[in-house]
């Protein structure tokens, strides 16, 4: 069935304080860019839970969580060769073709915000896109992905809140000194309306991924809906990803 | 239940049509208005013409944002949704969503219609009224998650009443009125409407609810109270089609937790000729479509050759 899969748990480890690198095998041809989205159903929980896909090839999937609450917490619990009920490929994703090859993107991420954006960095590099990644995190234990972005050969910036790890701050402090002609960003909604604010100020342009309290995750309830400069949308089905051009804090 | 209507077990062909008045479905299972859109978009899952009908989303005179977020909360067995019935407004609704529908759909579909005065409900269900593949016109007076109007006229028996009689001065096609549970005595709304000239009834609309985070000590849901639905409300919308169903004699749509075929078989026993499925489609698109494809192997299994036989039968 279109978009409704079985995936089966490959391995599903700790990577940092209360986050989690679950990899999941199955048909993943409904994926189609990064910044896409699943909803995982959970035994024991009515509503399924969104997780951006970090990476994805044609055996199978990468998800990072954070254990916020009962249904991550048994995520987390969750077992190798459990199988999940999966829908899979959701959302827009982010648009790989607002850069060009020779030009320089800026990735900016937030705590869970960072997954979607190791496989947008991959795919970008491969394109010949030069990539510079700020990673922004509350404390160092909290860190993840600093590695695996400077593998792919990206430039990487670390901020954390309490000064433990990289810049002490926001990610903010550390894009300001940053030259780049095309932003990508996703994290909790203070930190996108920062970055939209810095970018504006600087001249440029980009692409924000956007959270919400989910009843289905593709677009039947209207339980996501925001209010846009071009009209009411619906983050899980017309986003989660929307420009930067299109989209108003009321600041 | 002292017999089956006569079915006998394994024989051959299951019909699974119903009738709502003159119009035939092929069979009961409708999407609920609100959790199927207008329709047109999960035809990317499957070949929505296998479904009865379909339930289209609230709609209003003018157009409405509906409420700020969060508007969901989880619950065991269910969901908390205050939306607030977020529509473009009738004439968008018209121009630009039905036109959609009717590329993939090629059944009346029913009209879901809201509204804060009776003027309101007069003018939008008019407009409905003019088009041809419309089937039913589904008057709302049971949503919880709006101010005036909404719900407040389907809590009073004279009240809901006005709003039926005004809509059947004005309009030919078949008027449905969706009922609220939130009511002391649902039977009494159900006469009332009736009375008015309704040529059937929908029930149930969600329950007022509320979830508080425990973590934070929150309501989760931004206006506090909102509409409860799914799975664990199906017992209490089985009772009050079994109430409303010896009460009146016009047809009744049953609504409230249907996720499965059995669902579906229960829900006709006490006394409803077709069904809606709200909720079940969010957590699965493919709800309907597994119901629709369970219905003949339940009915073979338990000996129903004609499901519409069973409609009230557990009376
Ligand atoms: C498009 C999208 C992509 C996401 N990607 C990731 C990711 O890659 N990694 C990650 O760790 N988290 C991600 N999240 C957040 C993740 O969905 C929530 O942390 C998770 O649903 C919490 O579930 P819970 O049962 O542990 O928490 P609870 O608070 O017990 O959940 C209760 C209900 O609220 C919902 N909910 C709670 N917090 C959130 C939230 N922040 N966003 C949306 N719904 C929420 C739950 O889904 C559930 O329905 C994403 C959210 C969205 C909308
Ligand atoms: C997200 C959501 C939106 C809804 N919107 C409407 C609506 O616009 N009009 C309406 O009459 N009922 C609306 N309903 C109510 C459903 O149509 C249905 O009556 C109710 O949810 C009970 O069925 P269920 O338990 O299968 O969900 C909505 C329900 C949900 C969950
Ligand atoms: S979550 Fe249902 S429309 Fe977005």
């Amino acid at each position: 069935m279109h978009k409704k899969v079985k995936y089966r748990i490959l391995y599903n480890s700790q990577i940092a304080d209360r986050t989690y690198r679950m990899r999941l095998s199955g048909d993943t041809g409904d994926i189609k860019a990064p910044g896409q989205f699943i909803n995982i159903a959970l035994p024991g929980f009515y509503l399924r839970r969104p997780i951006s896909v970090c990476d994805w090839d044609q055996e199978g999937l990468d998800i990072i969580y954070k254990v916020v609450g009962d249904g991550t917490r048994l995520m987390s619990e969750l077992s190798e060769g459990f199988e999940l009920d999966v829908l899979t490929g959701l959302g827009n994703g982010f648009d790989l073709s607002a850069v060009k090859k020779g030009e320089t993107a800026v990735l900016v991420g937030g705590g869970v915000g960072v997954p979607p954006l190791y496989g947008l960095a991959k795919r970008l590099m491969a394109e010949g896109v030069s990539v510079k990644a700020v990673l922004g995190f509350n404390e160092s234990p909290q860190m993840f992905f600093e590695k695996e972005f400077s593998e792919l050969g990206a430039e990487v910036h670390i901020t954390t809140v309490d000064g433990s790890a990289g810049i002490k701050g926001f990610v903010t402090d550390a894009m300001k000194e940053l030259s780049f002609d095309h932003y990508y960003c996703c994290g909790p909604m203070p930190m996108l309306r920062a970055v939209h604010r810095l970018c504006r100020e600087k001249g440029a342009e980009g692409e924000l991924s956007f959270e919400a309290r989910m009843g289905c995750g593709f677009g039947a309830c209207m339980g996501c809906s925001m209010e846009t400069l071009s009209g009411t949308k619906r983050i899980c089905k017309d986003g989660p990803v929307f420009k930067s051009g299109e989209v108003s804090f009321d600041d | 239940m002292t017999e089956r209507s006569g079915a006998k077990k394994g024989s051959g062909l299951r019909d699974m049509s119903v009738c709502l008045g003159d119009w035939r479905l092929d069979d009961p299972v409708i999407p609920a208005s609100g959790t199927f859109g207008f329709g047109y978009e999960f035809s990317e899952y499957y070949d929505i013409n296998m479904l009865g009908s379909i339930a289209l989303k609230g709609t209003t005179r003018e157009p409405r944002y509906g409420n700020p977020l969060p508007r969901i909360a989880e619950c065991r067995e269910g969901l908390i949704n205050a939306i607030g019935l977020q529509n473009p407004g009738v004439k968008k609704v018209m121009e630009e969503e039905l036109p959609k529908l009717r590329s993939v759909f090629h059944k009346p579909s029913i009209a879901n219609i809201s509204g804060f005065s009776i003027d309101d409900y007069v003018y939008t269900a008019s407009c409905f009224d003019e088009l041809p593949d419309i089937g039913i016109l589904e008057i709302n007076i049971s949503c919880p998650n709006v101010h005036g109007g909404g719900m407040a006229f389907g809590q009073d028996p004279a009240q809901a009443a006005s709003v039926c009689e005004a809509v059947k001065r004005s309009c030919k096609k078949p008027v449905y009125m969706k009922l609220s549970p939130n009511v002391t005595d649902i039977t009494a709304i159900a006469s009332a409407c009736e009375a008015a000239g309704a040529d059937g009834l929908v029930l149930i609309n969600t329950l007022l609810g509320m979830r508080i985070d425990p973590r934070t000590g929150k309501k989760v849901v931004s206006t506090g109270a909102a509409g409860f639905s799914g799975p664990a409300v199906k017992p209490i919308a089985v009772r009050m089609v079994y109430q409303v169903y010896e009460a009146v004699n016009i047809p009744i749509i049953g609504v409230g937790g249907i996720e499965t075929a059995d669902d579906v078989i229960e829900m006709m026993y006490a006394g409803a000729s077709a069904v809606e499925v709200g909720a079940a489609n969010l957590v699965d698109p493919y709800a309907c479509y597994d119901i629709i494809r369970e219905l003949p192997l339940k009915m073979e299994e338990y000996g129903i050759d004609r499901l519409s036989d069973i409609i009230g039968k557990a009376h």
